[in-house]
């Protein structure tokens, strides 16, 4: 077909989604045939079940920095984040979340009636706001330790200690989805009550992910009810072939972590600063020490990211911005406005995003085609 | 021009309808190189339109039955701005637009065409029931009516100009709309029986009375409206909203010793309706607005056809200085804020807004 210009595809857009690692695609494919026991049985097909997802739950819970039962397997972040919110926090106002979250926190915590803090223009939970809205009713409160779309580090440390001090009854629960791949959760999570990953994320499948909730937190009201599995805390069939790939995609991450993180630091910086360099009038959400180097978004003056995401996808490079509706449709981002941008200004931004899989000839590939997408565009 | 030309990179407007899947599927057969987009335009309460998610799928399945790219265009900032605000501000005032002409206006043939001229299409296709013929003087395009007569849509693109139309598609008007529906059901487009749109889209069709009067209510303050009698000056009646009146109407208007009662003027200002007999409604000229040609204005007493509605009898008018006249007998007044669109013969010439 004419038109096209995809010789290959890069894909930038790990954040949304990365590819799975072989060690999890290994580990899972004898539980979608031969092991197929229900975990919960008690004869020697649902024990040798049973046995795998023991396993994969001190895994997850040693990488973590928890105890096997503190773990609770969800269906992903998304149920995770709602799980510790809905889980915890009742009705009455009593929830704070950061105004940056992923809707999946935002939204479960304004559904109980919990209220938002706001950021500066960095995208950082202003800790002032936090302080004078913690007070003794306060029952959970939510920071992100990585954002989704601008890659902002949250200051976890201190949102936890401004908490102990202001609202000692209050929990705390983090979404660690975007952070698990580059920064190491079990130590910058280890006095948090709630932490939140999803496998695909990191290298395993869609469909699953995990909660921490330990001490204080351990009696969750679950959402799903029907069952004992998981300490009655969410109901339902484990997910055995999921949750054993998330295991080994977890111990693969960790054991690679700081060399991946050396290499998509290196490569990160090769890709801002060679866009900066040849592409006029391009700035960055976040300033780089603010942020992860694997998320990397930027504006660019005088040209809507819907209609960049078109070209560049016809460059064959997949990139995102904003968040999608129900349509499919991109939103102008919640975050980018929290962060004090207008619609217009959040409208220019799209989010490159780097993974495990990223390769220098990607960066080389992108580099080529982002000035030509945004040429054509400005005309 | 396009028509004839092989390989042209078109970007064709999928709505989740039965014309736009048919559309795509003929520019693919007369091998040009397609890609689809669909404005998502509104996700308000009235979701059922042209632009709800279920449309939306419906596009994206139909896309990829045909093996070609599908995007969706946000659209909904200037949906709101262009369609929906002014729809209700008008009302307001007591004048009744037509939305669907707004949208072709300001997001259809500009919005979305000038997005896809951005990304380095050469034309755009819509699945509207009007044709383009490209053998006018110097071969500029001249619109025309759709084949399907019953099913023409010529009317909503009566505002289209040469500028436009030059970079417009419109592969359906040369079927009937029975002979759609027969194509999508030979290449097995989910959309083939389909029901057609009928609706204003982000007015929400539902159970009960009122859509409009729910919508409107809630952007706008409505008031109640006095009826006054053109011939007594008297006041014979009151209606609960004044807004939702359109000239012309005369359902819950009551009756009067000459028959039923119609509106002729709706004074929102003063949520005065003034009511007349069938007679009183009568016209002979009308004053326009915002008139367009599709290429050079016609003169000043130039002969032509005025319809007034997107099915209605073309009248036969004089041009004058602010509007038509009509030539063969009075006709009945069109509702301030609605279209007239101008023909000559299946040609449109022209448009302009009821003022």
């Amino acid at each position: 077909m004419t038109g096209r210009e995809r010789d290959r595809t890069v894909y930038l857009d790990h954040a949304a989604t990365t590819p799975m690692c072989a060690e999890a695609v290994e580990a899972m494919l004898p539980f979608l045939a031969d092991s197929y026991g229900n975990p919960s049985g008690s004869h020697s097909v649902a024990r040798a079940a049973r046995r795998a997802l023991d396993d994969a739950r001190e895994t997850v819970a040693d990488l973590l920095g928890a105890r096997p039962g503190d773990v609770v397997f969800t269906s992903g972040g998304t149920e995770a984040d709602n799980l510790a919110i809905s889980g915890v926090a009742a009705g009455d106002g009593s929830a704070l979340c950061s105004a940056v979250e992923h809707p999946a926190v935002l939204e479960a915590c304004l559904a109980v009636g919990g209220s938002v803090v706001g950021v500066d223009r960095r995208g950082v939970v202003d800790l002032d706001e936090l302080a004078d809205l913690l007070d003794e009713r306060v029952r959970l409160v939510s920071v992100m330790l990585v954002n989704n779309e601008t890659g902002v580090r949250q200051p976890l440390e201190s949102v936890v200690a401004l908490v102990h001090a202001r609202a000692p009854e209050a929990l705390v629960h983090s979404d660690a989805v975007q952070a698990f791949s580059w920064l190491d959760v079990a130590a910058l999570t280890a006095s948090v009550d709630l932490v939140s990953v999803s496998a695909h994320k990191f290298g395993g499948p869609k469909g699953v992910g995990a909660l921490v909730a330990r001490d204080r937190a351990a009696l969750l009201r679950p959402i799903l009810r029907g069952g004992p599995q998981e300490r009655e805390r969410r109901a339902g069939t484990q997910n055995v072939a999921g949750i054993v790939a998330m295991a080994a995609a977890a111990k693969a991450t960790v054991r690679d972590r700081e060399e991946a993180s050396r290499r998509v630091r290196d490569l990160s910086t090769r890709l801002v600063g060679g866009i900066l360099e040849t592409v006029p009038c391009v700035h960055e959400a976040t300033a780089r020490k603010d942020r992860v180097d694997a998320i990397c978004n930027l504006g660019i003056e005088g040209v809507e990211a819907e209609e960049l995401l078109v070209v560049l996808d016809e460059l064959g490079v997949c990139a995102s911005a904003g968040s999608a509706c129900a349509s499919g449709a991109i939103e102008p981002s919640h975050v980018l406005l929290a962060m004090g941008r207008t619609i217009e200004e959040a409208k220019r931004h799209v989010r490159l995003s780097l993974g495990h899989a990223t390769t220098a000839a990607d960066i080389d590939a992108a580099l080529l085609a982002f000035p030509r997408a945004v040429g054509r565009l400005r005309g | 021009m396009f028509c004839e030309t092989w390989g042209v990179r078109v970007l064709v407007g999928l709505s989740g309808g039965v014309d736009s899947s048919v559309a795509a599927a003929l520019l693919l057969e007369e091998g040009h190189d397609v890609v689809a987009a669909t404005m998502k335009l509104w996700g308000g309460a009235g979701d059922s339109g042209c632009c709800s998610v279920g449309d939306v799928d419906d596009a994206r399945r139909v896309a990829a039955r045909l093996g070609i790219d599908h995007h969706v265009f946000n659209f909904a900032e200037e949906f709101e701005q262009r369609v929906v605000a002014p729809y209700a501000e008008a009302h307001a005032l007591g004048r009744t637009p037509n939305p669907c002409i707004e949208c072709n206006r300001h997001l259809k043939f500009r919005r979305f065409l000038d997005r896809a001229v951005r990304l380095g299409f050469e034309a755009v296709a819509t699945g509207h029931h009007a044709r383009i013929a490209n053998d006018g003087p110097d071969g500029l395009p001249r619109l025309l009516r759709g084949h399907d007569a019953a099913k023409d849509q010529s009317y909503v693109l009566s505002m289209l100009t040469i500028r436009e139309l030059s970079r417009v598609l419109l592969p359906v008007g040369e079927l009937t709309k029975r002979e759609v529906r027969a194509r999508a059901a030979a290449l097995g487009l989910p959309t083939a029986a389909k029901p057609d749109s009928q609706e204003v889209c982000f007015v929400a069709a539902g159970p009960g009375q009122g859509p409009r009067e729910r919508f409107l209510g809630e952007r706008i303050q409505l008031h109640p409206g006095r009826l006054v009698d053109r011939a007594t000056g008297s006041l014979v009646g009151t209606v609960a909203a004044v807004e939702l009146v359109t000239v012309g109407q005369r359902r819950r208007l009551g009756f009067s010793s000459l028959g039923r009662r119609y509106a002729l003027e709706v004074d929102a200002a003063s949520a005065t309706v003034t009511v007349g007999s069938e007679d009183d409604l009568l016209i002979d000229e009308v004053e326009l607005t915002e008139r367009t040609w599709v290429a050079s204005p016609l003169p000043v007493g130039a002969v032509v056809l005025a319809q007034a509605s997107a099915h209605g009898r073309p009248r036969p008018v004089r041009l004058t200085d602010s509007g038509v006249r009509y030539i063969d007998g009075p006709d009945r007044r069109v509702a301030p804020g609605q279209t007239i669109a101008l023909y000559t013969g299946d040609q449109v010439v022209g448009s302009g807004i009821a003022a």
